[in-house]
């Protein structure tokens, strides 16, 4: 995301107050970006954070990016860049591929999209290459399965709290509803049966049909894997209902332990593929987040169902990945040696960061949900509010954008029902201005205490129950 | 019971399952190869321009350490590279786009970088202006013959409906102030609010540029009814004779820009480089809520970042360009010119045309019947007899039956040989047969 830029016209072009009418999608405000979690960024790109050049400028976690491994990826295409840059065979390599706008995708590029999902699950499923279909990101994979599963009006349902871009991406043009599944700190948010059938009657009483379910594994903005037992409990709720589960694994290469990530493939597997199970399963991943490359566009729909692969496709017609990149990533990623080193490094780097800002936060007195995965943890500045409502988290995060310099991203943007937690990203920056910014949530932190006559908050206390680390 | 899928997904919107779509799959069922398979199906149904992709590879090759990682320390500006998202798209890129256009136009109309949208694609661009113009059940109103595509890009997921304005080869298929109004009564008879008017120009399947004055009339025409103007210019760098072309761009020049918010373009460069495979649309509208509106939006639909710094640097480079777009136009000239004289040895003749990738060939004398089932039986031997893959006008909705649109530009000059060879004997075996 970038600033708003102001429109220059050059001299000559006079641009009139619009007479001519813009459509509905046009002028409605699912685009989301009047929501908190934008106004943050705003604050950044105005006064952003630099070590040497501006110091005391607004440091940037809210912005789950992942620049902790770069370099791995920058040492290979080094190492192999006449192969991955031009193709082999140079000149006829880069001309076929330029030509190449097929709808299916280069072939080696999807056995390569299948091959490393499969690492990252340690082989514990199958992806075959025919059922990937590819997209220019997540964003638009999200948006895709939404019009092919979903009618306009009907509702999916997903558990909060959930990623903000979710507003626009499977509402704005798409014109569904998104249902809350609430979620509670009590059970460290896990997704339970009541819950989830409490949110199919708010459909059904809202007069929605209900389309599907819509997982994120491991969670944004939690930073958790979703447990097994749970896993399978959605399914057999989608089973149930006879109703579509989407299951959203963009972080599952960002899981620190591999042990722990259980993927919807996986349960499918161990249940046998059954028909009438798996053809309602269509699983999201992109590169944007476990290989830190959101610019190059790369999403996937991985979907058991042959009808919506087909469609799909087809639709991805609105969203194709440059060939370009194809070919450069099908090499990288078709290269075991350097895929197994990545995976295995970015895990270790990702949790020592985890870890380096989770036990500074617990210094200042702060705790956060135990999490085990993605770029992000999930504080809980409840203790800290003057009431525990919604407002009192505004006023906070207020506070911490604009004093403690800090773009965080408050949980009511992520429709949290649960006043007081923050999304706070940690592999967007270097370890240098990480601990700027844990220093600057400790004096914070100091700061309120000393106003509140010296009272530490005890930990566990506050708004919900929060597993100590 | 099997689990249900959307409207949208159950439609036939998609368009596949038209003729324009079922010559390609007979194509990639038994394809041409000069050495492998010489009695496979020739792809003329396919517009591509394959006629000038050398300079692209010499331009890359000379200069592919800046153009692939970037000038200064590799490392760091591959990673930034790497990790830009902004559907603001790349400054650098948006210039070169807009320097690009300007060229194309002689600079006879000026592009402001910050107007620029960019998409993956237009097929991106044309459905991403639907959705930003149109509610679903409304109508853009569409000159036949047009591009099949468009029944898919702007109607699929948008629910937006094309009413066609009808145009004959009487007078050059030129659109009519009769012919719109006639468009736009049906429309409004059949309840549907009209959004507005697309355009493409130069022309698919026609190959022929819009003059000014129907331009004219055009802009008119959507000032009095109050409505939107697309202006698809995907074509515009493949005019043969640089004076030839005129934009919507340069109509807004002469009114001062008065009315201009109404307008929009799109443009590519899958057609005049070459690379479609890249994906690289863009929308540029002279209106700004529909500029904001349309780049938040292409966050559906973003250029990969890497292929927007490659090409960012080879169409700044304006030597580069000056010489890619004059040499282009010669050779597109070239083997418009080889083909439509073959043709003509053979007794058929094409509209006269100026522009793009292909011609549109009238072979009503050769029909049965000057009926749709007649042009679709001729085309059927085309298809498996003759071995050529070509499009009938009926799949893009033309209303006089036996015209075709048949490319020239994704092939050898040999192949094209072989092609117009193959013609020439159906030509006269039909006529030794009569």
């Amino acid at each position: 995301m970038g600033i708003l830029l102001e429109l220059h016209d050059t001299d000559d072009q006079e641009v009139q107050s619009p007479s001519v009418e813009l459509s509905k999608i046009a002028v409605s405000s699912a685009h989301g970006e009047d929501s908190p979690y934008f106004s943050g960024w705003k604050a950044y790109d105005e006064n952003p954070y630099h070590e040497i050049h501006n110091p005391s400028g607004v440091i940037q976690m809210g912005l789950a990016e992942n620049q902790v491994s770069f370099d791995l990826v920058e040492e290979y295409l080094e190492k192999h860049s006449e192969k991955a840059l031009f193709g082999k065979k140079t000149n006829s390599g880069f001309r076929d591929n330029a030509l190449f706008q097929d709808y299916h995708g280069l072939l080696s590029f999807r056995k390569a999209m299948a091959s490393f999902m499969e690492q990252i699950r340690g082989g514990r499923a199958k992806f075959e290459p025919t059922r990937i279909v590819l997209t220019a990101g997540a964003t638009a994979a999200n948006e895709l399965l939404t019009f092919i599963l979903a009618n306009p009006g009907d509702a999916l349902l997903i558990p909060t709290p959930y990623y903000p871009g979710f507003d626009r991406d499977l509402r704005w043009r798409t014109g569904v509803n998104i249902v809350p599944i609430h979620c509670e700190s009590s059970n460290n948010f896990a997704i339970t049966p009541e819950a989830l059938e409490a949110a199919y009657e708010t459909a059904r009483g809202l007069n929605l049909r209900v389309a599907g379910v819509l997982i994120t594994n491991p969670s944004n903005p939690l930073g958790a894997t979703i447990q097994r037992k749970v896993l399978n409990e959605i399914l057999n709720f989608v089973v149930e209902k006879n109703i579509h589960l989407i299951s959203d694994e963009i972080y599952s290469g960002s899981v620190f332990s591999s042990s722990e990530f259980v993927s919807m493939a996986e349960i499918l597997e161990d249940r046998k593929y059954k028909n009438n199970e798996k053809e309602r399963v269509h699983i999201v991943y992109s590169l944007s987040k476990d290989l830190g490359l959101p610019g190059f566009r790369v999403g996937t729909i991985y979907s058991y169902n042959d009808k919506v692969v087909t469609t799909a496709r087809r639709m991805s017609s609105f969203t194709l990945i440059s060939s370009q990149t194809q070919h450069l990533l099908a090499c990288m990623l078709s290269d075991e040696k350097f895929v197994e080193k990545y995976i295995r490094i970015n895990r270790e780097r990702l949790k020592r960061r985890y870890e380096m800002i989770v036990n500074g936060l617990r210094e200042a007195g702060i705790e956060c949900l135990k999490g085990n995965a993605g770029l992000f943890c999930w504080m809980n500045l409840g203790p800290f509010l003057e009431d525990p409502t919604m407002e009192s988290e505004l006023e906070i995060w207020k506070l911490i954008v604009n004093e403690v310099k800090l773009n965080i991203s408050p949980g009511s943007s992520c429709h949290c029902s649960e006043p007081g937690w923050f999304r706070v990203c940690f592999a967007n920056m270097s370890e240098n201005t990480l601990e700027v910014a844990l220093k600057r949530i400790r004096d914070f932190v100091d700061k309120m205490e000393w106003k509140r006559g010296g009272r530490k908050p005890i930990s566990g206390n506050g708004a919900g129950d929060c597993k100590p680390n | 019971m099997e689990i249900e899928l959307s409207k949208v997904a159950v439609s036939s919107a998609h368009g596949e399952d038209s003729p324009y779509f079922a010559g390609w799959k007979a194509y990639d069922e038994n394809p041409y190869d000069e050495v492998h398979n010489p009695s496979g199906i020739i792809q003329m149904g396919l517009a591509e321009n394959q006629v000038s992709f050398d300079m692209v590879e010499e331009y890359l090759e000379e200069h592919s350490e800046q153009a692939l990682l970037g000038k200064k320390n590799k490392r760091s500006s591959f990673r930034e590279n790497a990790l830009f998202q902004d559907y603001h798209g790349l400054l650098s890129f948006r210039k070169a786009m807009a320097s690009f256009m300007e060229q194309i136009r002689g600079g006879k109309a000026k592009f402001n970088p910050e107007r620029i949208v960019l998409t993956a694609g237009v097929t991106a661009a044309n459905e991403l202006l639907t959705f930003i113009l149109t509610n679903p059940g409304d109508a853009l109103l569409v000159p036949t013959p047009y591009y099949p595509g468009l029944d898919r890009d702007l109607r699929w997921r948008t629910g937006a409906k094309i009413i066609p304005i009808h145009c004959e080869s009487s007078n050059g298929y030129q659109v009519t102030p009769k012919t719109m109004e006639v468009a736009y009564q049906n429309a409004q008879s059949m309840n549907m609010k009209v959004r507005g008017v697309l355009i493409t120009n130069p022309s698919n399947p026609l190959g022929v540029t819009i003059p000014r004055s129907t331009l004219e009339e055009i802009f008119n025409f959507v000032i009095q009814k109050n409505i939107h103007l697309v202006s698809d210019e995907i074509y515009s760098g493949s005019v043969f004779s640089s004076s030839d072309f005129v934009s919507i761009a340069e109509i807004l020049v002469s009114k001062n820009y008065k009315e201009a918010e109404r307008v929009h373009i799109v443009y590519s460069l899958s057609k005049d480089l070459g690379l479609p495979g890249f994906r690289v649309g863009t929308i540029y509208s002279y209106n700004d809520k529909v500029v904001t509106i349309a780049r938040r939006m292409s966050s559906f639909s973003l250029i990969s970042s890497q292929t927007q710094h490659l090409l960012a640097c080879m169409l700044l480079d304006e030597n580069f360009t000056e010489k890619y777009i004059r040499v282009n136009r010669e050779r597109l000239l070239k083997r418009q010119q080889l083909m439509v004289n073959g043709l003509r040895e053979y007794g058929i003749e094409c509209l006269e045309g100026n522009a793009c990738l292909f011609s549109w060939m009238n072979l009503s004398p050769f029909l049965e019947e000057p009926t749709m089932e007649s042009e679709l039986v001729l085309w059927n031997s085309i298809v498996n007899e003759v071995k050529l893959n070509i499009s009938p006008g009926s799949s893009c909705h033309c209303v006089e039956p036996g015209w075709f649109r048949i490319c020239f530009a994704n092939m050898s000059e040999k192949t094209l040989e072989v092609a117009l060879e193959r013609i020439g004997d159906f030509i006269l075996k039909r006529r030794a047969n009569k």
